[in-house]
Formats: structure tokens, sequence, C-alpha cells
């Protein structure tokens, strides 16, 4: 496997004066809801952006990352520790950045040209300059022709060139990008990305920097010179990945799909972290009830089916491209099934357990038993809401019971996402019903006559 | 490259006025002038009691006049209504402190019967121009005004509180002033719940201009030159002719107001919808079509950009971004602030009740509270049958117009003028109907009071009727639902939320109505009910103000109990449980 150069987090190699961007000791919570005390989403995260690098932030959906952006943007603040842009403390909207927003953030009644004025009008720039400067930054993303054209007149990638435009008008010193390509079809963000990166290589960027958020570690290693890792529950640096790649990059290069099966190797193994050793990162919370990857049973089962039946496909990125996944969807579904019993992942290779041969292999009823066995043994959630049931002689309970359980461990969406997981999970292994109408858990006739 | 933002070359040579900016160019000459000239005659001097306003005539000659004087009281009212709306939903929204206040307050004012604040304020209006008609003038464009400004005050509020967030962190992002904020980002996404509501709105104006500006206080009658002073006239003087000429005349005013404001309006507000995508049929008009074939309105805008764009400036540096985003807003200010505060509340609203309850000891006594509390029974029983019987009527036929694209295109229009037309013009048709017929006004208020009323649940039933997916009905058709099965598993269901919606509406104009349709003439005749209505509207005429406060203090705490113990269920209900 690939070598990495593992840099300290603790420590960014570069002086103190060196750093466009630094945090230092940033932490981050939440509220739970109804005070049952703090959900932490960031802990203790080091990190300093240096002059002239794109730097990516790697991480799960939900690990934080756009949280931590938008805290170096200056708009939200921290819960602890320090945010210094250019030297100065960040207090309020960080002015040395703009961003690119995932989903544009565009004015629809507002022309393009006016959308990119934007920027310029509220900072005092005069019409005649402002009109200037915008032309250009148009130009630059090739929207020339489009200026007085409406957002909604333009298709998904045009709209992100003109969020791209806005941001580069202002010429920051950082540009801070929140997956910016990830609500573009594929095609269309190969390209735009591409673009980016023709940009950035030709030397005329109108950045100094660039900090891009990303959960797509084909984007990170194309795009990025340093790629920070972040852990989730809560978020932390786990470490950083130096791209040592010549650019432009090419991708058939042996070391770029070393750096890409790296990079997978580290991001599917969560617990087994080199660097979060080293940086002494206190371990994960415990807690009763292991959050559960948001993974529908039909995926899982779809996954095992296609691992039995092409036992050569082992390789997670090679899977991924396989089924056409995004590698954010196809980990949570690789999770679970590691989660279950019923897979493996070792050195970024995934295998079937004796289990999850037996589910792919038999019939409906005894994969739902082996799945029932399964879930009994190794998930709490689904575990205690079964035994909850099993313990009310009437054998139901109304969700909002569970969800306040849940509740005081995870934030109330995510509190939300896990019971609908555990009840999606527990509904396919016949373990309870669900009425929606009601609003409530029960077990099914049957099992509920025979304990009566 | 900047060949987009000035006029070509080739531009520059054609004629500079398209026929459209002729068309606009008259059509803002004859507004002017009929604007001006209606308006400089609301300002000649009255000295009553020994100069009485000339009385009003039915000639039809001087019937578009009336009908101007009202149509200007109603923008005028509308502008009054616009100012509240956008500074009362900018604070209550922008201050958690005044949220408490003000929210809570708007839901009560939302709930007291519109022609009760005229009957409360009528007199402190009169004695506040004391010596001429403009403290009517005054009340009836203060009624229009609470006819039209809850409604409004809330969509805007509303659309403040839930501008999307990412509007919001692009606009802390690239520090947009306060004012470029509101400007560019608050007003936009208010746009179109704010305009949609202003017209609907608006459309029930009509209805309290006619009621308010003949009005009988302290047994005198008084009479503003308007449509409604019309109609009270021709039913005083029994004449059909001048009745007919003045309902043609309305619905001629209710269509141009239409078709010259509203639709280019609603039109014009689709550019600020905010999923970016085309919508399948959006609005149009011939008005708006007009105005941006025309090239005098971009040219004069062209020629006031450097102002604007100094005003823009001005206003920009004075109202800098918010100072402290990051800091919670909460911290901002020491907790005793907020406990001064709470109970500086509190004292109000106990000094509040401490004030009512002595009022009803002391003016008017319990019996009398138990008294209209009874009339308030009446008045409810009427609605509720009001509502129902129109709910049976109006439901079936809504949803056969909804399942029809074709049909439902022709008749929506049609339903939505008919909730516009002020229902107090055909009240003498009823009346003159009952007087011959000999039927009580008991009964018969309750027609009276749906003439405007059903409006609303017909054309939100047609609306539901049309959400309903296509795929949905063919579903049902093949599963072979029929009938009252069929009603049962979709069609209510899928109409529900729009029902409900309807069915507020209409119930909270027939309370309104009440108070105009428990007491008619026609000619020397009076027909009286028992009701709340009745109370609040006999009460008025004879200027005795404790019983007008506690009729119409009554009738909005039925109005509020109601809401919330009826018709708020019934919306959680079709939130949680029907939806498509
Ligand atoms: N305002 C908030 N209140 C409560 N929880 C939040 C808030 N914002 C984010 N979170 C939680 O923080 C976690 C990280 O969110 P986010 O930064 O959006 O992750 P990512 O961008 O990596 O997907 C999520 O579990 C989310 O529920
Ligand atoms: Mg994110």
């Amino acid at each position: 496997m690939a070598t990495l150069r593992i840099n300290d987090a603790k420590a960014p190699a570069t002086d103190r004066n060196g750093a466009l961007i630094r945090a230092v000791n940033v932490c981050k919570s939440f509220e739970l809801p109804d005070g049952n005390g703090i959900f932490t989403v960031l802990d203790n995260i080091n990190l300093a952006v240096r002059p002239g690098e794109i730097v990516a932030l790697l991480g799960r959906s939900g690990s934080g990352k756009s949280t931590l952006l938008r805290i170096l943007a200056g708009l939200i603040p921290a819960s602890s520790g320090d945010v210094f842009s250019s030297g100065r403390r960040v207090t309020g909207p960080n002015p040395d950045v703009t961003m690119v927003f995932q989903s544009f953030a565009l004015l629809p009644w507002l022309t393009v040209q006016q959308n990119v004025e934007l920027g310029l009008e509220a900072i005092g720039v005069p019409a005649k300059e402002r009109q200037a400067r915008a032309l250009k930054a148009i130009d630059m993303v090739g929207l020339d022709g489009f200026e007085s054209a409406y957002p909604k007149e333009l298709s998904g990638g045009m709209r992100q060139r003109v969020g791209f435009a806005r941001a580069f008008v202002k010429q920051p010193k950082v540009l801070f990008m929140d997956e910016p390509f990830s609500a573009l079809d594929v095609l269309t963000a190969e390209n735009l990305r591409g673009e980016i990166s023709d940009l950035w290589e030709k030397g005329d960027f109108p950045a100094q920097s660039v900090l891009i958020v990303t959960h797509n570690i084909e984007e990170a290693v194309y795009l990025a010179d340093r790629v920070i890792i972040l852990g989730a529950n809560p978020g932390r640096v786990r470490g950083e990945v130096v791209i040592d790649l010549p650019r432009p990059r090419d991708r058939s290069s042996r070391r770029y799909k070393e750096l890409v099966d790296g990079i997978y190797i580290v991001m599917t193994n969560p617990d087994r972290d080199v660097t979060a050793a080293m940086a002494g990162v206190p371990p994960r919370r415990e807690t009763p009830y292991p959050p559960l990857p948001h993974a529908t049973v039909g995926g899982i089962s779809g996954l095992l089916e296609l691992l039995q039946e092409r036992p050569e496909l082992r390789d997670l990125p090679e899977i991924s491209s396989t089924l056409q996944l995004a590698t954010d969807d196809l980990l949570p579904i690789v999770d679970a099934a590691v989660m279950l019993g019923l897979a493996e992942v070792r050195q970024g290779d995934i295998t079937l357990t004796d289990a999850g041969r037996a589910f792919a292999t038999a019939d409906i009823q005894t994969s739902k038993e082996i799945f029932r066995a399964q879930l009994l043994e190794r998930v709490p959630t689904v575990k205690m809401l079964y035994n909850t049931l099993k313990e009310k002689p009437n054998g139901s309970m109304r969700a909002g019971f569970f969800l306040d359980i849940l509740d005081e461990h995870f934030p109330r969406e995510e509190a939300q996402h896990q019971f609908e997981t555990a009840v999606d999970w527990g509904r396919y292994a016949e373990l309870f019903e669900y009425d929606r109408g009601e609003d409530r858990l029960l077990l099914p006739v049957e099992v509920s006559e025979l304990t009566d | 490259m900047t060949r987009l933002t000035f006029p070509t070359r080739e531009a520059l040579r054609r004629l500079p006025f398209t026929p459209a900016d002729v068309a606009i160019i008259i059509g803002a000459l004859a507004l002017i002038v009929v604007v001006a000239y209606v308006g400089s005659t609301a300002l000649v001097p009255f000295q009553p009691p020994d100069v009485l306003p000339e009385p009003i005539s039915l000639d039809v000659i001087h019937l578009p006049y009336y009908l101007a004087r009202s149509t200007l009281r109603m923008f005028i009212a509308l502008f009054f209504s616009v100012l509240f709306t956008f500074t009362y939903g900018y604070v209550a929204a922008h201050s958690p402190r005044a949220e408490r206040v003000l929210i809570p307050l708007l839901d009560i004012l939302q709930s007291v019967p519109v022609l009760g604040f005229l009957s409360v304020t009528i007199t402190f209006f009169i004695a506040l121009f004391r010596g001429s008609l403009l403290g009517l003038e005054a009340a009836s464009i203060f009624a229009i005004f609470t006819s039209q400004v809850w409604n409004m005050t809330f969509s805007f509020y509303h659309s403040l509180r839930t501008i999307p967030r990412e509007q919001q962190e692009m606009a802390r992002m690239f520090r947009l002033s306060r004012w470029q904020y509101f400007t560019k980002v608050e007003v936009p996404n208010s746009m179109i719940g704010l305009t949609w509501n202003t017209m609907m709105s608006f459309g029930g104006g009509w209805f309290f201009v006619a009621a308010s500006e003949a009005i009988s206080v302290l047994n005198q009658d008084y009479r503003l030159p308007g449509i409604g002073a019309y109609v009270t006239e021709a039913i005083d003087q029994q004449n059909f002719g001048a009745l007919i000429a003045a309902i043609v005349a309305m619905a001629i005013m209710i269509i141009l107001v239409d078709q010259l404001v509203w639709r280019p309006l609603i039109a014009w507000s689709q550019k600020f919808r905010n999923e970016q995508s085309e919508a399948h049929e959006t609005p149009t008009s011939w008005v708006l079509n007009l105005w941006r074939a025309a090239r005098l309105p971009s040219l004069i805008s062209e020629a006031l950009r450097p102002a604007s764009e100094f005003v823009n400036r001005a206003l920009s540096g004075t109202l800098a971004p918010k100072s402290a985003p990051m800091t919670q807003p909460r911290a901002a200010m020491p907790r005793w602030v907020d406990w001064v505060y709470n109970g500086l509340i509190v004292a109000l609203v106990i000094g509040g009740a401490v004030v009512l309850i002595r009022f009803i000891l002391g003016e008017v006594g319990l019996p009398e509270v138990g008294n209209t509390f009874v009339l308030g029974l009446i008045t409810m029983l009427r609605v509720a049958v009001l509502t129902t019987v129109s709910t049976l009527i109006w439901a079936p036929v809504g949803v056969a117009i909804g399942f029809n694209p074709r049909l439902a295109r022709l008749i929506q229009p049609v339903a939505q003028f008919l909730s516009a037309f002020p229902a107090n013009f055909l009240f003498p048709f009823v009346t003159v109907a009952l007087i011959a017929t000999g039927i009580s006004l008991n009964v018969g208020s309750i027609l009276l009071m749906s003439l405007g009323a059903q409006w609303y649940i017909l054309f939100n039933v047609i609306a539901g009727a049309q959400t309903i997916p296509s795929d949905l009905r063919e579903m049902a058709a093949n599963m072979g639902l029929r009938g009252w099965k069929l009603w049962r598993r979709l069609i209510i269901p899928g109409i529900f939320s729009a029902w409900v919606t309807g069915g507020i509406t209409a119930s909270g104009g027939a309370w309104n109505a009440s108070i105009v349709a428990e007491v008619v003439s026609w000619g020397d005749t009076t027909l009286t009910a028992t009701g709340l209505g009745a109370y609040i509207a006999n009460a008025t005429e004879v200027g005795d103000w404790p019983r007008i406060a506690l009729g119409v203090g009554m009738m909005a705490l039925f109005v509020v109990v109601l809401n919330r113990l009826f018709w708020r269920r019934l919306y959680a209900l079709a939130e949680s449980k029907y939806v498509l």
C-alpha cells in the first residue's frame, strides 16, 4: 500500500506568522434540546491555511466539516478556542474569506451581474468599478454573455459558476468552498472541477489559498496540496496527508491511485487511527447507543448480495464505481454491514462474514432470522426498542418515548434519524411494527400473543 | 464586454417610443388627473351641523365619482397597511423581546371584527376632526385598514422568519448592510406571499368600504360620498335601478383593479420565487407585458439610477451590518433586563385585566355580559350552519370543478371575484324577499352572511382538488373506489387542508358580516335578528360606548376561542395526517 507522509496535526509545519488562517483549539458543541446537556460536534481542532496552497477538509457527512468552515469564516462562533485570520482574532464575518456554497445561495431575483456585484456593493465600491470588476469575474468563469440572465434560466453548473464569480470578484485571501460540486451531476462537476484546477495552475487565481470541504476522496486528492482528515463523533483532526503530486494532476498515475487507496483505508477505519494517537486526541465518547449508520436494509442486502455474487470485488473504491454510488452513500452501507457483523473491512477491502454469506444466500424468512439475531446481539438501539416493548403489557409504546431517550445522546435531528434507521431495521427483522398514524411502535401480533 | 448594459447603436436608432409607451403614458396621465380631481374634492370644507354635506344623489351620472372616492379610500388604506406591515413585521421579526408582545397582540387584533373597530373608534375620530367630515373619512379608512393589515403583517413576518439559511449566511459572508439585506433579501423573499395576501385582503376590503361609508352614530346618520353611501341611499329610497347600477359599477371596478393592479403584481412577483426552476404555469398579465414592452420605464429607471445608487449607499452607510453577529442574541443583554421587561408585560396584562373587570362590573354589569354571551352563542350557531351548509353544497361542486382543469381555470377567477364582491350590495334583494315572504331575519341573516362567505370555501376546495395528483385518482378508479368510499379515502384527505383554510376565512367573514346582516332595512322597514351582530349595530347606533366595547370584545373572544379550540386543531390534523 501507499506510504503516506503524515504530518502532526497538532503542530502544523509552519511558523506562527506563516499562516493566513489558523484555528487554535477550536471546539464546538450544540445544546441538546430540553437541556439534555451538550452535543460535541468539533473537538479541539487545530489547523492552518498557508499562502499559496489548496487545503481539503475531508470527512464523512456529519463530521462537522461545514460547521468548522463556518467557524473559520466567522459566521458562527466557536464554543471555545480561537480563529486567527491574518494574525487578527476573528470575532465576526471574516473579511479575508469568501465562500462558495453547496446550494449556490444565489438570489433568484437578481441577474447574474447583480448577484456578482452584491459583495462589492456591500463594501461601497462605486457603480462603474463594480461593473467592470464583475464583468471580469464573469468572464473568468466562462459566463460571458449571460450577464443579464437570471439564475433560474441557467443550468446547475452555470449557477455554481456564478457562485464562483461572486466569490472571485472580492479577491479574498482565502477562498472557501463547501462541497461546491456535490449538488451537480457527475459530468458537470468533473468539468467545473477541472476548470477550477486549470485556473489555479495558470497562476492568476483570484485568491491566495483555497480551503475546500468535501466528502469525495478523489476530489480531495485531485485538487488539494494537503488533505486534512476529520474524524466523526466528535469531529476531530485525525491527521493530514500531503498530496505530493505534480500539477496538472494525472489520474492514471500510480501515485495518484496509491494516495486515493490510502485515504480510503484511513476513512474506512475510524478507530484504527495512527495520527489520532500522535495528536493525543481523546478517544471516542462512550455511548450506550453507538450511532447507527444511515443505511436502509435494502441497501445493506444489496451490497451483501453483490459481494456474494462477485467475490472478486473487494476493493471499496472499485465497488463504489461498480455501483455508481458516491463514497458518501456507500460508506454508511459498509459501516452498517460491519456493525451487523455481516461483513468485515481490512486494508480497504471488504469481505463477507459467515453470517453475511448465510444472509445473502438464504430465502427471505431465513434472512430475516439471521438479521434479527445479529440485531439483537450487536445493535443496542434496536435491542432497547424491542426490550421496552416486550416489557409493556400491551406491547406498544409511543415513538416520542424513544426519541426522548435518544435525544439524550444525539442532537434532535440526529435522534430522529437514529430512530428511523432503528425502526427500519427492526421492522425488516419483524421485531416490531410501526404505526405512523398513531406514531407508536408495537410488537407484531403473534409475538405479543405468545408473551401474553 | 459592456455591450449588454448599454443600448446598442441599432437600438438607439429605433423610435424612442413604442406603442406600449404611448399606452402607458396615456394611462398614467389619466390616472393622475382622476386622482387629483377626486382627491381635491375630498378636501372641500364642511361646517356641520349648519352646513351639512351634500346629500347623496342617486343620479347615475354621479356614480363614477362616488366609485372613485371609495376606490381612493381603499388605496389610501392600502398605503397605510403597507407602511404598517413593513414596520410592525420587521420589528417583530428582528427583536425577540418585541416579538413576545407583538405577535400575540396581532393574533388578537386579527380576531376583532373589523366593523367592531369602526364602532369602537368612530366616536373618537369624529371628536378628533370636530366640525368636518374628515373624521368620518378617517374612520372609514381606518376600518378598511384594519380589514387588510393583519393578514399582510403576518405574511411579511412569517417570510422574514423563514428566509433560507444559506441566503442568511451569504448575506453575512458578503457583509450586506441592513438596508441591502432588507431590499435584496428580506423584501424579495416576502414578495410572493405578501402580494397574494394583499390582493385577498384588498378584495375583502370592498365590503368594509361599503359598510363604513354610511353609518349611524349617536342617532345621527353620516354619509360619506362613496358607493357604499350610494347603496344605502338607494335602499332608503327603495330604488332598484340605482342598486343595479351600483352593482354593475362595483363589478367593473373590481375587474379593473384586478386587471390593472393585482394581475400585473402577481405576475411580476413570480420573479421572487425561490425554487430556482421554472414553474409549470406562471401567471401572466397583459398590463405587465405592456409595461415590459415599453421602453419608458427602463429609460426612467436608468435615468434615476445615480439617484437610487446615492440613496442606497447613504442608507447602507448608516445601517451597517449588525455589529455583533458572533455573540448569542440572548447573551447580548444582561439577564435582569429580560426580567424587568417580562415583569412589565405581566404588570400590563394584570392591569388590563383589572381595568376590564372594573369596567364590566361598573359600567355594564354581569347580567349584561351573560346576555351578550348568549347572543354570541346564537350568532355562532348561524356561522356554524352557514359553514356546514356551504361545505355540503360547495365541496362536491368544487371537487368536480377542480378535477376538470379546463373548467377550473375558467371558474377559479369567478369564485375569487365573487369573494371580493361586497356582499352588502346584494343584501337589499334578500331583504325585499324576506319582507315579501315574511321569513324571519333570524333565519334570513344566515343567507345574508353566506352571500360573501361561501365563496372562500368554493375556491379553496377547487384549489385543494387541483392538488390531488392525477395518478392517485387513476389509482382510485383502478381499484374501483366510488361514491362515499372514494370521498373518504381520497377526496376528503386531499382537500382537507385547503378546506380548513377556506372554512376559517369563511367563518371569519361571517362573524364580520353579522354586524351588518343582523339588522337590515328597506325603505322604512327595518328587520332585526337576535344576535351579537345586531347588539353591536344597535349599540353603535345609539352611541352606547360601554355596550359597543362589550359586544365587540365578546365577539373577539368568540373568534379567538373558536380559532384556538376548533380551527387550529383542524389545521394540526391537516398538517400531520393529510399531507399529500
Ligand atoms: N445549529 C446546529 N444545531 C445543532 N446541531 C447542529 C447544528 N449545526 C450542525 N449540527 C450538527 O453537527 C453535526 C455536523 O454537521 P455539519 O457540520 O453540517 O457536518 P458535515 O458538513 O460534515 O456534513 C451534525 O450532526 C449536525 O446535526
Ligand atoms: Mg456539510
